[in-house]
């Protein structure tokens, strides 16, 4: 366990030499201050567990260095020293959120009490935030569903490189499911019991970006108010998911890769150099070699973050797992509204079957929770399934013998995983038909 | 450490239980233990406002009377000490240094209005002469409840505690220079 480290800003050079070695021999780790500029400056090395700070100081009092140590850092524990026992001042330190304020001379009972109080409250704010962030982890933690080939074959390759430290590019259509893999990337890992830390690159403006992969220091821009850690630094120990990777700008992919490159960083306006231990996980629903071809991404990026790539496929590739993921989302629905919806109709299956799901499995999860909103009884029906207006699969009724045709090829071909010798003779047909059927209906394997 | 452990006892302060107190260190630390009767400057060391003696300061008068450079001196006396920041103090040392300094004012019974009881005041002298030279030979305080390292900073803590380091206390102290 590192030791932890205390802060002692007095004027007094007999008070600072005297707690000095009373918390010396408390095994801390000690640093003194004898006004505030000196504390605030010692301030910028990194946080300390507990800052001792006198109130009455010649140059900046003691409720001036408070608010700007919390502007610093606006978790610091600060406990307040007086020789005056000023109910005013104090009063006004607890409303700046010291921890408390003892007078001088303070009872050594009483001043181990408090820093063990104090530290105490403070190991517990942490582990709140680190519960706070389990709990965010373990709720989004969705089981992947798949029965098919395709999906199966997905989960050999997440448990093949799971135990690696390797870098991963998942790949897939938007709704596929591109986190999810990449959290079951993280729980088989041995990074497991750190964080995975969620970014998407498609959804923040280059600007916003920066700061929020590395973080930046108070006053680094407008509106930096407090020094706030990045995401790399918050991934130390664990996983870094970077989604949209596809998305982000030169700058970006030039900083990325020197931090890929070194694992070590600066904050924006800052100069610490800051290390951090994280494995990149990361996805895109774009073709990375037709950008670096393009000129759009950069090849030697390309070349350090494509170690290792997983091709999600699209939910009609799979049709063989929409039964069981939407009786997945059915059952968790079921359980979150309090509703008694327990299957889909016969019907309803076969709708779900034919639709051509352009949004993928978030589009399915979408289309269950409105028909268990609306829905009556215990099971789905056609009518309660909000499939997109004008989709040829969702008419059924409406439609001819030969998109039905296509439509019943295709599936077979996906289940089959393309191989044609088989689809024909589950077809009933031989391998030249269905190769004429193919070229006719414009399917491609 | 090549040199002795010496008790130094201050200002004509000798009680009957010396040896007592010689033989409780003596059964701690594998070094000589020699007894000294020294006079320092206390009146420089006394705070009129507060009626008690600067620690920090008669430990440093007590420094100077080292009697080698390779040895440890513990100075014991019974006068209120404190320290600038706190009320009081029953001791203090330099952490991995030469010297320390306890005092007997606040380890009395009758100090907490209660009937003297010598053996009492012996075992608290020992703990707390044990205590101090721990530090001097480079141990911070110890989590465990009953080692003599136990940070105690009141008279019930001070009984709480046995004289004697725990194990991982003893090994890091085996482990150091100051030990050979």
């Amino acid at each position: 366990m590192s030791k932890r480290k205390i802060l002692i800003v007095d004027d007094e050079v007999s008070v600072r030499q005297s707690l000095q070695e009373w918390f010396l021999e408390d095994a801390f780790d000690v640093e003194t201050a004898e006004d505030g500029a000196v504390a605030l400056r010692k301030m910028d090395a990194g946080p300390y567990d507990i800052i001792l700070l006198d109130l009455k100081m010649p140059g900046m009092d003691g409720i001036t260095v408070q608010k700007r140590i919390r502007d610093v850092d606006k978790d610091a524990c600060i406990i307040i020293l007086t020789a005056y026992a000023s109910v005013e001042t104090a009063v006004e330190a607890l409303k700046l959120g010291a921890f408390d304020y003892v007078t001088k001379p303070v009872d050594p009972d009483d001043l181990s009490n408090l820093v063990k109080n104090a530290l105490r409250q403070r190991e517990l704010s942490e582990e709140n935030v680190r519960l706070k962030e389990k709990v965010s982890e373990l709720a989004q933690a969705t089981p992947i569903i798949g029965e098919s080939p395709k999906m199966q074959r997905v989960f050999e390759l997440i448990r093949t490189v799971a135990e690696t430290d390797s870098t991963v590019v998942i790949r897939g259509e938007s709704g596929t499911g591109k986190e999810l893999i990449a959290r079951a990337i993280h729980a088989q890992s041995k990074r497991r019991f750190f964080p995975i830390v969620a970014v998407n690159a498609g959804s923040i403006p280059e600007t916003l970006l920066e700061s929020e992969l590395f973080g930046h220091e108070k006053g680094a821009f407008t509106g930096a108010q407090y020094r706030r850690k990045g995401k790399i630094e918050l991934a130390h120990g664990g996983t870094l998911f970077l989604d949209e990777i596809g998305d982000i700008t030169g700058k970006m992919q030039i900083d990325l890769l020197r931090v890929l490159e070194t694992k070590r960083f600066t904050r924006l306006g800052g100069n610490q150099e800051i290390t951090s231990d994280f494995r990149l996980v990361c996805a895109t629903h774009k073709n990375l070699e037709q950008l670096v071809q393009g000129g759009d991404f950069r090849e030697d990026l390309y070349y350090r973050i494509n170690v290792f790539s997983i091709e999600i496929p699209p939910l009609r590739e799979r049709t063989r797992d929409i039964p069981s993921l939407a009786q997945h989302f059915i059952a968790a629905y079921a359980r979150a509204m309090g509703k008694p919806v327990r299957s889909l109709s016969p019907e309803a299956q076969q709708l779900l079957e034919a639709y051509r799901w352009p949004g993928n499995v978030r589009e399915l999860e979408n289309a269950i929770e409105r028909a268990m909103v609306i829905g009556k009884g215990t099971t789905i029906e056609p009518e309660d399934l909000p499939l997109r207006a004008g989709s040829e699969e969702n008419q059924l009724s409406d439609r001819s013998l030969a998109d039905m045709e296509r439509v019943h090829i295709e599936r077979v071909l996906d289940e089959l995983d393309g191989n044609i010798t088989q689809a024909a003779r589950v077809l009933g047909i031989d391998r030249a038909t269905l190769y004429n059927k193919l070229k006719r209906y414009g399917i491609r394997r | 450490m090549a040199g002795s452990i010496y008790l130094a006892y201050l200002n004509g302060y000798l009680p009957r239980w010396v040896t007592v107190l010689d033989r409780g260190i003596a059964d701690v630390f594998p070094f000589p233990v020699r007894r000294l009767e020294l006079h320092l400057d206390l009146h420089a060391t006394f705070s009129p406002d507060r009626k008690q003696y600067h620690a920090t300061l008669l430990l440093a008068g007590l420094l100077r009377h080292l009697p080698e450079p390779e040895s440890k001196i513990l100075g014991v006396t019974a006068v209120d000490l404190y320290a600038p920041v706190l009320t009081f103090v029953f001791g203090q040392s330099q952490l991995d240094g030469a010297g320390a300094v306890i005092s007997t004012y606040r380890l009395r019974q009758e100090y907490y209005g209660l009937r003297d009881d010598e053996g009492l005041l012996i075992d608290r002298a020992v703990k707390e002469a044990v205590h101090e030279l721990g530090h001097a030979f480079g141990l911070v305080h110890c989590p465990d409840f009953e080692c003599v390292m136990r940070a105690s900073s009141s008279i019930e803590e001070v009984d709480l505690k046995r004289s004697t380091f725990c194990p991982a206390c003893l090994a890091e102290l085996e482990a150091s220079s100051a030990w050979r």
